[in-house]
């Protein structure tokens, strides 16, 4: 297979795109799409700190990449779970990364903030792990970029992410999901951080390909709780479909996002307030966030949480959020491209 | 060969040469969801691989609520 620019040996073929690509130039098209979807979606400028949450997983690592040598003002930022040796390993890969390109890296651990880790989260609540995950990492982002001066957190969602994501929201029709599936979810409130997803027009395996290339050393090993997460089982569905016809994953969404998306916007604007607990946005008058340390304060005994705040300080994987914290979603206006 | 499944923890030893897409059907896995790596290259499906090859079929799907 030839590469269509080179002409060249290629190493990645795009059945979507119908062609192929040296490394080199796979490398060049890659940075392109991606600059051009920040540029184009206008998620920020060049003038702006970007927090970009990492969490020692291919795409956020290679969404870092591709922002700092676009020539983005950067910052990373590390969520520790405490997910035991995954954790470990993925902040050693964030660690690594930043400090071979010089490049500023805040790690916060989510045992000092809900003071337990997440292991610990979810054998306290009945809530589902990754839920509880996802939303302690949404809060931890947008208070990390308020108290460190960012306008916006971007984050490493994929087209596979959100193609998965639309479709469990569709299967569900769940309308409030669908009103929020969105590439740029703005600021509607003081204490609120944009958010953005710059990669989500490049496909999982075109990422994984960028960072390989790229020789950004990156966990392959997936987070031990998304083991038979539902988000995985549409994920293969999807690219069983994707097999058959090339490019359905991003006629899915890109056909969502221009001719559906519309439909589901809520007509009245949500109104929102400051938690009485953290002063973070909510809907109500405790946030999602606090109610769940509540939640786990009460099913610990004093011991384990000590135990579970001192003995378990780590990370997880892929940074980011998809949809949880109601009030975060609820808050969030589209900005249309 | 040598073939290396990360995302199964497991390695097989197969005989003969073949193309890689043949190799992927015949392990039952799909292209979309894997990087086939010869030690510091990138295969593309209509590579030819043979005896002395050791290869990772790394998988590229991250899950959970990210």
């Amino acid at each position: 297979m030839k590469c269509r620019k080179c002409g060249g040996r290629a190493v990645l073929e795009l059945r979507r795109h119908n062609t192929a690509f040296c490394g080199p130039d796979f490398v060049t098209f890659f940075r392109h799409h991606v600059l051009e979807t920040v540029r184009r979606w206008r998620m920020f400028t060049t003038d702006e700190s970007v927090l970009v949450a990492v969490s020692g997983g291919k795409d956020s690592l290679a969404l870092w990449d591709v922002l700092h040598e676009g020539g983005y003002r950067t910052t990373g930022l590390y969520i520790d779970l405490g997910i035991f040796d995954y954790s470990r390993a993925s902040k050693a890969r964030c660690e690594a990364f930043a400090a071979e390109r010089g490049l500023p890296l805040r790690v916060v651990a989510v045992a000092e903030e809900m003071g337990a880790a997440i292991p610990a989260v979810r054998d306290a609540t009945r809530r589902p792990t990754c839920s509880a995950c996802g939303l302690s990492k949404r809060y931890i982002m947008n208070r990390a970029a308020l108290e460190g001066g960012f306008p916006v957190v971007a984050t490493g969602h994929n087209l596979d992410d959100e193609a998965a994501t639309l479709f469990g929201s569709t299967l569900r029709w769940d309308e409030s999901a669908l009103a929020r599936q969105m590439p740029v979810l703005g600021a509607t409130h003081a204490k609120l951080a944009r958010r953005v997803k710059p990669l989500f027009r490049m496909s999982e395996r075109e990422t994984a390909a960028y960072a390989f290339l790229r020789g950004i050393d990156y966990i392959v090993e997936e987070c031990p709780f998304a083991r038979g997460a539902t988000s995985i089982m549409h994920k293969e569905l999807l690219n069983r479909l994707e097999d058959t016809s090339p490019g359905s994953k991003a006629m899915f969404l890109q056909g969502f996002l221009d001719k559906a998306r519309g439909l589901f916007q809520e007509r009245e604007p949500v109104v929102l307030m400051e938690c009485v607990r953290c002063g973070q946005t909510t809907t109500g008058e405790i946030c999602a966030f606090c109610k769940l340390r509540d939640q786990v304060k009460r099913a610990m005994r004093p011991t384990e949480r000590t135990a579970a705040a001192v003995d378990l300080p780590s990370t997880e994987d892929p940074p980011s959020a998809r949809g949880l914290i109601s009030d975060f979603h609820a808050a969030s206006e589209i900005h249309a491209p | 060969m040598k073939v290396v499944l990360r995302n199964q923890g497991r390695e097989v030893e197969l005989r003969g040469r073949r193309r890689v897409r043949e190799l992927l059907a015949e392990l039952g896995v799909l292209p979309e969801t894997v990087l086939v790596i010869r030690g510091r290259d990138l295969l593309t499906v209509d590579e030819v691989v043979g005896e002395d090859d050791v290869l990772e079929l790394r998988p590229v799907i991250s899950g959970g609520l990210r």
